[in-house]
């Protein structure tokens, strides 16, 4: 080979190493995003600040593992039904019961702490988020319980790129999810959440139901974290749900942090700039040996401390988080 | 507009044309303060009631208790009971006293800065599921306050303090109410907006409902009111007709003439205010 074809070569290998990073980024940001969008719906309307996320994000991807494959609910019952189909009505399935995990644990123990202060209800968040996370690993076990997802490891070149049919799946499902709370947000329950984010008394003298609006919105946030986990434990990221995954999971929220606690534009902007900056970091600093392997996904958590440090109330936050 | 000489509307409700009734009652803070003890008040079926007193009388408690807003702030009611329009709703959810009928303006306006003038109203019309209505009730907000109608998808946030004022009323009108309660709608407005918005109250009022007006403007509340009560440390001390009130010296020494721009009294006022109230009451 000439030194020129070399050359070319070696730029296209770079070409198509950087057009990777990136696909990997946006698809892995989607997931933060998801995820991170929940938790900023939940702090919005309740002032509650959800440490328990990660693991709502793995009882959900359980719950879907559990209704597509361990149980095989309802696919035992119609055992001519494609598998697509028994496959979504898994999800339906799993997605309700987080939804119902979500709205009994609000009005459980964090109805009862209203109006007292951020930090204090935080830990009790904390606390949920060990009892949920043991419960889940306990039913999880020592196995990666696959979810069973219709498209497994297939995928397609494009280019200089590899889609997983997942990938592209999860980035329709990410934008069904945020047209959807857009519209939401201008309908009349919607904007009774968002009145009540804002100010709660004066939503009250309005007559809304504060208590029925924390209910819906930790069902919300707790379904986006469940759709969350389903991505974040399918092909390409894992083959299953396992203990690692609220673990995994936790890494929405240096995308948090760094959009604002409580913008939702923040969250999903903040979402992909976390999976980008882990994605890079995988591909360009695994040459330097002292950073160890998998340096990629402490990144998130630099990003974080660094924008704790310089703008604590993220790109998108309210400069001074106000409340009781 | 003339004080107190034009005719209530009708009574349409067999209440015996009160539409809300509170007796005795008495509310506590913090299961400690009591604020309010043993007040009465009543407001007839289409009239607009005033209710003045200094800071601090305990206006806006009183507000909280018929409301039952009082929980967010600690407080109790300990005695007494409020009727409205034939039904008990001392202690009823907030949400269930505002379908019954009752809207309200609360003290400095509370809008929802971050919504639209128009998603502002929809939240006042969260009650009212009757799309008809809510459709008519919105183009008389637009009717009464046409600044309102020029800014429809702008930021709450954003208008003016008059302009706040109305879409703070606006807001009530939505859920079409048959009793409106207003916390000091001329605080802080310059006087002319003032008389705006005491002419809109009674336009409200000429319209069927019922209004009970808390202020600390005697004059401007005292000019539209059939009757009028005077509050002072969680006690009513004076009420009768506006007539009376406005001429009574004690009255005009305390309330009238001293902020007649609409301005909050005085810190020096209200302490000099307390040291004589022993003789008012
Ligand atoms: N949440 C609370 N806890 C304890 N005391 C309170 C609380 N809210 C009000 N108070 C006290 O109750 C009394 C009456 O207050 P209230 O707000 O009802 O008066 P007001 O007549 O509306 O005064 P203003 O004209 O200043 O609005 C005041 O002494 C006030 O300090
Ligand atoms: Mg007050």
């Amino acid at each position: 080979m000439t030194p020129d074809i070399l050359i070319l070569a070696q730029e296209a290998g770079e070409q198509s190493k950087l057009a990777a990073t990136i696909w990997d980024g946006l698809s892995l940001g989607a997931i933060y995003a998801l995820l991170a969008m929940g938790f900023v719906i939940i702090f919005k309307a309740t002032q509650v600040l959800n440490f328990a996320h990660g693991a709502l994000a793995a009882l959900g991807a359980f719950f879907v593992a559990s209704f597509a494959t361990i149980i095989d609910v309802p696919g035992r019952w119609m055992p001519d039904a494609p598998a697509w189909l028994t496959w979504s009505l898994a999800v339906l399935l799993a997605l309700i019961a987080a939804a119902v995990v979500g709205m009994v644990l609000e009005r459980l123990f964090l109805r009862p702490m209203v109006g007292e202060e951020l930090f204090a209800v935080a830990i009790v968040t904390l606390g949920i988020d060990i009892v949920v996370r043991n419960i889940t690993n306990d039913w999880i076990g020592t196995d990666i319980r696959p979810l069973g997802d219709p498209w497994g490891t297939n995928f397609f070149d494009l280019g200089l790129l590899r889609i997983a049919h997942t990938e592209i799946a999860q980035f329709v499902v990410s934008i069904v999810l945020v047209v959807g709370i857009a519209l939401f947000f201008r309908s009349r329950t919607g904007i009774a959440m968002r009145a009540t984010a804002f100010d709660q008394e004066a939503a009250r003298a309005q007559g809304i139901n504060v208590g029925k609006i924390f209910a819906i919105s930790w069902a919300i946030g707790a379904v986006l974290a469940a759709v969350g986990g389903i991505f974040a434990s399918t092909f390409p990221r894992r083959i299953g749900v396992d203990q690692a995954t609220a673990f995994f999971a936790f890494k929405a929220f240096p995308a948090i942090i760094l959009g604002g606690l409580d913008s939702i534009v923040g969250a999903v902007i903040g979402g992909f700039v976390i999976g980008l900056a882990e994605a890079a970091a995988g591909t360009y600093l695994e040459q330097f040996e002292f950073l160890g392997s998998g340096f990629g996904g402490v990144v998130p958590y630099i990003v974080m401390l660094i924008v704790l440090l310089v703008r604590p109330y993220g790109l998108f936050g309210t400069e001074e988080i106000r409340r009781v | 507009m003339g004080g107190g000489h034009r005719p209530a509307a009708v009574a349409t409700t067999d209440h015996g044309g009160t539409m809300l009734e509170v007796s005795n009652l008495e509310v506590v803070y913090n299961d400690v303060i009591l604020v309010l003890r043993g007040i009465s008040l009543e407001v007839p079926d289409g009239q607009i009631v005033a209710l003045l007193g200094a800071n601090g009388a305990g206006k806006t408690t009183t507000m909280r208790a018929i409301t039952g807003l009082l929980d967010v702030h600690e407080g109790d009611i300990t005695k007494g009971n409020i009727i409205f329009d034939g039904v008990d709703i001392t202690e009823k959810d907030p949400a269930d006293i505002v379908k019954l009928g009752i809207s309200q303006v609360m003290e400095g306006r509370r809008i929802f800065a971050e919504l639209t003038v128009d998603e502002n109203l929809r939240a006042g019309a969260y009650t009212n599921t009757d799309r008809e209505k809510v459709e008519r009730a919105y183009e008389w907000v637009m009717e009464l306050f046409p600044p309102l109608a020029d800014r429809r998808k702008s930021t709450a946030g954003y208008l003016s303090g008059g302009e706040q004022q109305m879409l703070a009323i606006g807001r009530a009108l939505m859920q079409d109410p048959k009793l409106l309660i207003l916390d000091e709608p001329s605080l802080g407005l310059a006087p002319k907006l003032v008389q705006q918005i005491r002419d809109i109250i009674v336009q409200i009022n000429e319209s069927g409902t019922s209004v009970l007006l808390i202020e600390q403007n005697a004059n401007m509340a005292l000019s539209i009111a059939h009757h009028g009560y005077i509050m002072e440390t969680g006690k009513m001390v004076m009420d009768g007709d506006p007539e009376k009130l406005l001429k009574d010296e004690d009255v005009k020494e305390f309330y009238l003439g001293l902020h007649a721009g609409g301005e909050r009294k005085s810190f020096r006022d209200v302490k000099h205010y307390k040291r004589r109230k022993r003789w008012l009451s």
